[in-house]
């Protein structure tokens, strides 16, 4: 076990599929045209001394020691720069080029301090390894002429450091900050000798542009940009990849550790789902794993009223089965249920879904998918005939017109919008559909074209009006269809969406956008090459959100912008696995793979393997489990990983339900918003310290590996598997990979997975089996999954949420880039240094009429409840809209939500509530008292002394 | 003369060379020319208006000797330091002139009247040792000649 050394090739690979073959130092090698010298001689194994070069980035040529002689050609041309030719023959190291390699690291040295044992960057600076390639043994230049070795450090972002003392100037950075993540929020201030990184106006990195995504400090070739956490600890020992627990991008990861210590996390190039980028969360706020907040200690209490009692896991497991056990005695079987966490791992999540079918004997499992992507699951298993999407994220490469609905990738999915923000540079379209000029809309390097800055609820109207300009158009790909899916059911369809009432013009009426504008936008999407739908919460989160998800699948298939590279139907996942917990049959009708319950056949598969007879009724969904709550109904819940009391709508309710049952067992990190109602709390562990797999939003099938003992004791599948044994229910995996052979052999769709296949394909992308033994990156290749693509009609139906003279306003939700969800994790890191509470943005219009001031206290009630925050006054939202985020406990953002949801799948409207905002003095009463509550719940009883 | 800082006008020029392909430079020259300095104020203006960062408006203004980021004097006084005058004794008149008025390089008088600055070549070698006091150029400069094409200025 030792460090993972990832090889610089210097430049990118070439796509060319022409090759060329050449000679370096006597070596002849062949690879494709347009491919550098530099990286050619690196397949070789031949090093060739570099500074300003790494495959990250284009190439740029400035640091001169690169240079190669070429027979023929004059002078010694940068091998960086120069590309591969055929029958060239390059020699890297003669004497002449010793000497001028020699030269210039004379001069670079003489403006660098020579503090390297003490440096946090000792042993991996690539200055360092550089002066030795070329042999430096003294600096003629001498240090007494003027230099940058007492230029002062910015120590403002909380996570790296940048010290311009020991900056060479090869602009690694500021490229970097273009190219990879696209903000561009660095530069060379001055030129010549003065030259120097400077982020905005000679700013300090924490309130400059930059978005700390990390990728800077990954290309200083010096210990100018270092990670804190690297200057404090010192260089790791060892390293293992793994898989980021944010956001459904599922970036890979180097841990790098020290002992059982993480060092830092650096984005790992091998990486398919990031290319080794990263965003502030994945990168730096891991913080949180040892986090003095965390419980380690399981802790049970018989009311919630009293404070917790620290027990040994035997006394908890024991607890909560035999009150789980008393519950169905006295209540019937169906009486308790449980709930599986996007947060943890497929192989955990299974185990849940399998503790409560198999071993409660009833389907009463749901997931916070039902809160967020469950219209996604519905919509697209209906049209196409899988509920994931239909890409992997490397197909944003070839879209030309790219249409994005209700999400915010900059915030919510940061790394894919680099890469889609690059592809943007590059010349393809966009069309932005939602209610605020997110930075999709208008951010540096990015325009849309059109935004459609549609009325919060009036998604369907809109998808609806773009189809039926191109039907009216004659745009409609009608060979695609004729080919692809029912003719008839297209026709029947085509004739509904021809009715006058989905034209732009009615649309205008109810949506705000001008017809123009929509048509405009319906003959960019159509009419591009490749057009790439990606959709997020702004969806599914609504009263019609799978109406919504059934027009975009109708809208992609009339476009034939199905079943290649650059296409697609493309939901960015909130959670790590947020597709995983799906896939795993956490939801209540279904089993892994996306399987009714009723089906006899894979209710056989499934009572073969466990031994047991199952239910064939759908079980409850967390609405409903809340509802029968409250009827004595439903008494007892396991919730791992997951809090409702926090995430999910309408929190009087939910509160309402879990305080009426009489046993909630809550598996977590933290006494969490839910474990306030909790009578048994089973301390979880993070994805650091257990193996497992995370799938990400293309269906692509990672490694999490354990590189530190669970600080609980346990894994998270451990805990399951004890409290299932507990319940007489015999578990005895030794290891996660065993329960993913069961999952393999299952389930179809993950037949092929093995831990040995992800060991050696890197990861794999479902589904894999003996159709697509590696894998499947692009869906519906051909034809659908289900055969023909089915055009359903989804008509516009307004929400039943209304705005009117007490409530009118529209609030809707949404993130920010440096929190996560319920901020669990990132309010316990130094990201909260960005966002240190929610804020409630309005109009400047809104506010003056409300006589609110930017910062101001504003009470925000709806007809659910009431909450207060600070006001921010911004032009992003339109008038009539309000907007916050839902990061922090003390917003109660959901206090405000409704209980309106999904039509088919009970999503929550989150994204549309009418409410009324007016100025206030502080906290309401309900934040006040709930604050309370939630401090007495936190209560931990001392141990009594002996 | 020139004016106080004022968005409407900055918007103004910002706005008439928007159909330039790579406005930047010429914004630049024109916003200077109107405001006598691009201020920080200014930057962020041009660059919310032309979609850019502020660090690459900074990355442009900060590279060109000669955008000025701070208000310069009534005149502006270019002496060549570059190698031709060098050698006709450009450097002499120089810290003659500079010991005159009592200011540095790049300083300006007490009386805000005149800035003197160095430049590296006017490109007018052969009738070196030569000097722009602001538009104008002048050549085969001595110590006296220098002083009183300064004393215009003062």
């Amino acid at each position: 076990m030792g460090l993972i050394h990832e090889i610089d090739y210097g430049t990118k690979a070439s796509t060319s599929t022409k090759l060329v073959t050449l000679k370096i130092d006597g070596n002849s090698i062949t690879v494709p045209e347009g491919t550098s010298v530099m990286r050619a001689a690196t397949e070789l194994g031949t090093q060739i001394p570099k500074l300003c070069a790494t495959d990250m980035l284009d190439s740029y040529g400035s640091c001169r020691l690169c240079l190669v002689e070429i027979e023929g050609r004059a002078g010694t041309p940068a091998s960086c720069t120069t590309p591969v030719a055929e029958g060239m023959v390059v020699h890297t190291q003669n004497a002449k080029l010793a000497k001028l390699r020699k030269g210039v690291m004379e001069l670079y040295i003489s403006d660098h301090p020579l503090d390297c044992l003490t440096c946090s960057a000792n042993s991996d600076c690539e200055l360092q390894d550089m002066a030795g390639a070329v042999g430096l043994r003294e600096v003629r230049y001498g240090y007494e002429g003027e230099n940058h070795l007492g230029a002062t450090k910015d120590i403002s972002n909380p996570y790296f450091q940048f010290d311009p003392s020991k900056c060479i100037v090869c602009s690694r950075c500021v490229r970097a900050c273009e190219e990879v993540q696209g903000t561009f929020a660095l530069t060379i201030e001055g030129s010549g000798f003065s030259s120097k990184v400077s982020p905005g106006i000679s700013e300090e990195f924490f309130s400059s542009e930059c978005v700390s995504c990390g990728a800077c400090v990954q290309a200083c070739p010096t210990a100018t940009l270092m990670e804190k956490s690297v200057i404090e600890m010192g260089q790791p020992e060892h390293s293992a990849v793994t898989t980021c627990a944010y956001c459904g991008v599922g970036c890979s990861f180097k841990a790098e550790m020290r002992g059982e210590e993480v060092v830092r996390m650096v984005p790992y190039k091998d990486g398919k789902a990031n290319h080794g980028h990263s965003c502030v969360k994945g990168r730096f706020a891991w913080g949180y794993a040892t986090h003095r907040d965390r419980i380690t200690k399981p802790m049970i209490r018989s009311k919630i009223t009293d404070p917790w009692r620290e027990v040994s896991w035997e006394e908890a497991i024991n607890y909560a089965a035999s009150e789980f056990k008393r519950i169905q005695a006295k209540h019937g079987k169906d009486s308790i249920g449980g709930i599986t966490s996007s947060r943890c791992t497929n192989e955990e999540t299974y185990l849940v879904q399998k503790l409560i079918r198999a071993g409660f004997g009833n389907n009463n499992v749901d997931t916070c998918a039902r809160v967020c992507h469950s219209p996604t699951g519905y919509g697209l298993s209906k049209t196409f005939g899988t509920s994931a999407g239909t890409q992997d994220f490397d197909s944003v490469d070839e879209s030309d017109a790219i249409l994005v609905i209700g999400a915010n990738p900059t915030d919510g999915h940061p790394v894919f919008a680099s890469r889609m923000k690059k592809r943007l540079r590059e010349g393809a379209k966009l069309i932005v559909v939602d209610p605020r000029r997110t930075d999709l809309v208008r951010s540096p390097h990015v325009n849309a074209d059109y935004h459609l800055a549609l009325k919060p609820g009036t998604n369907v109207a809109i998808v609806n009006a773009l189809s039926h300009v191109i039907i009216s158009e004659g745009l409609a790909d009608e060979d695609f269809i004729r080919d692809q899916c029912d003719w008839n059911e297209y026709a029947e369809w085509a004739d509904f969406i021809l009715r006058p009432h989905n034209s732009p013009e009615a649309v205008e009426k109810l949506s705000g956008v001008p017809a123009e504008t929509i048509r405009g936008a319906a003959r960019l999407y159509a009419t591009a090459r490749n057009g790439a739908i990606y959709y997020g919460l702004g969806v599914t989160e609504h009263s019609q959100g799978t109406s919504t998800v059934l027009a975009i699948a109708n809208l992609a298939m009339l476009t034939g912008n199905i079943g290649r590279k650059g296409v697609g139907v493309n939901p960015l996942r909130g959670q790590n696995n947020v597709q995983g917990s799906c896939d795993m049959g956490s939801f209540p009708h279904e089993f892994p793979g996306y399987r009714h319950v009723s089906g006899e056949t894979v209710r056989q598969i499934y009572e073969q393997d466990w031994g047991v007879s199952l239910s064939a009724e759908p079980g409850l969904r967390i609405p409903n489990m809340l509802d029968a709550a409250m009827d004595g109904t439903f008494l007892g819940l396991y919730v791992q990983g997951e809090d409702i009391a926090q995430s999910d709508p309408d929190t009087k309710h939910i509160v309402g339900g879990l305080t009426a049952m009489e046993c909630v067992v809550v598996q977590d990190l933290f006494l969490n918003e839910t474990a306030n109602y909790a009578h048994v709390f089973l301390p979880g562990c993070s994805f650091l310290e257990k193996d497992g797999t995370f799938t990400n939003a293309e269906r692509r099938i990672q490694r999490v590996r354990k590189v530190m003992s669970p600080k609980n004791g346990y894994g998270d599948w451990e805990i399951t598997q004890m409290l299932a044994n507990a319940m007489g229910m015999e578990m005895h995996y030794n290891h996660p990979s065993e329960i993913m052979d069961e999952i393999a052999r299952t389930t179809n769709s993950f037949a092929g997975v093995s831990y040995d296949a992800l060991e050696r394909l890197g990861s794999i992308q479902w589904p894999c089996n003996e159709l697509a033994p590696e894998g499947t990156p692009i869906m519906h290749i051909g034809a659908f999954v289900r055969g023909q693509g089915q055009f359903v009609i989804a008509d516009y139906v307004p929400t039943d949420e209304k705005t009117g003279p007490l409530f009118p306003l529209l609030l809707t939700t949404g993130r920010i880039l440096s929190q996560y969800n319920v901020g669990a994790q990132t309010r316990r890191t130094e990201n909260a240094k960005w966002h240190e509470e929610d804020l409630l943005e309005i109009h400047p219009h809104d506010a003056e009429v409300r006589g609110v001031k930017d910062g101001d206290w504003v009470k925000l009630a709806s007809r659910a409840g009431e909450t207060a925050l600070r006001a921010k006054i911004t032009d992003r939202v339109a008038p009539g809209v309000v907007y916050t985020t839902f990061h922090h406990p003390f917003t109660q953002a959901n206090v405000i939500t409704t209980d309106y949801s999904d039509w088919a799948t009970n999503c929550p409207e989150y994204k549309v509530t009418a409410v009324q905002v007016s100025p206030s003095n502080g906290p309401t009463e309900w934040q006040t008292s709930y604050m309370a509550h939630s401090d007495a719940s936190r209560r931990i009883a001392p141990i009594a002394a002996e | 003369m020139t004016r106080d800082w004022n968005p409407e006008a900055a918007d103004a020029i910002v706005a008439a060379h928007l159909q330039l392909e790579g406005p930047l430079l010429p914004i630049l020259h024109a916003i200077q020319e109107e405001f006598g300095y691009i201020s920080e104020d200014a930057m962020r203006l041009i660059a919310n208006r032309l979609n850019i960062t502020r660090a690459e408006v900074y990355g442009v203004v900060s590279f060109y000797h000669d955008y000025r980021q701070q208000p310069s004097g009534r005149h502006v006084l270019k002496l060549c330091r570059a190698e031709a005058c060098q050698s006709m004794g450009g450097e002499a008149n120089a810290a003659k002139l500079l010991e005159r008025l009592g200011v540095d390089w790049g300083g300006t008088t007490a009386d805000g009247r005149l800035t003197v600055e160095p430049i590296y070549c006017l490109g007018l070698c052969a009738c070196a040792p030569s000097a722009m006091l602001d538009d104008e150029v002048h050549g085969r400069l001595d110590a006296d000649s220098l002083e009183a094409l300064a004393m215009e200025a003062v």
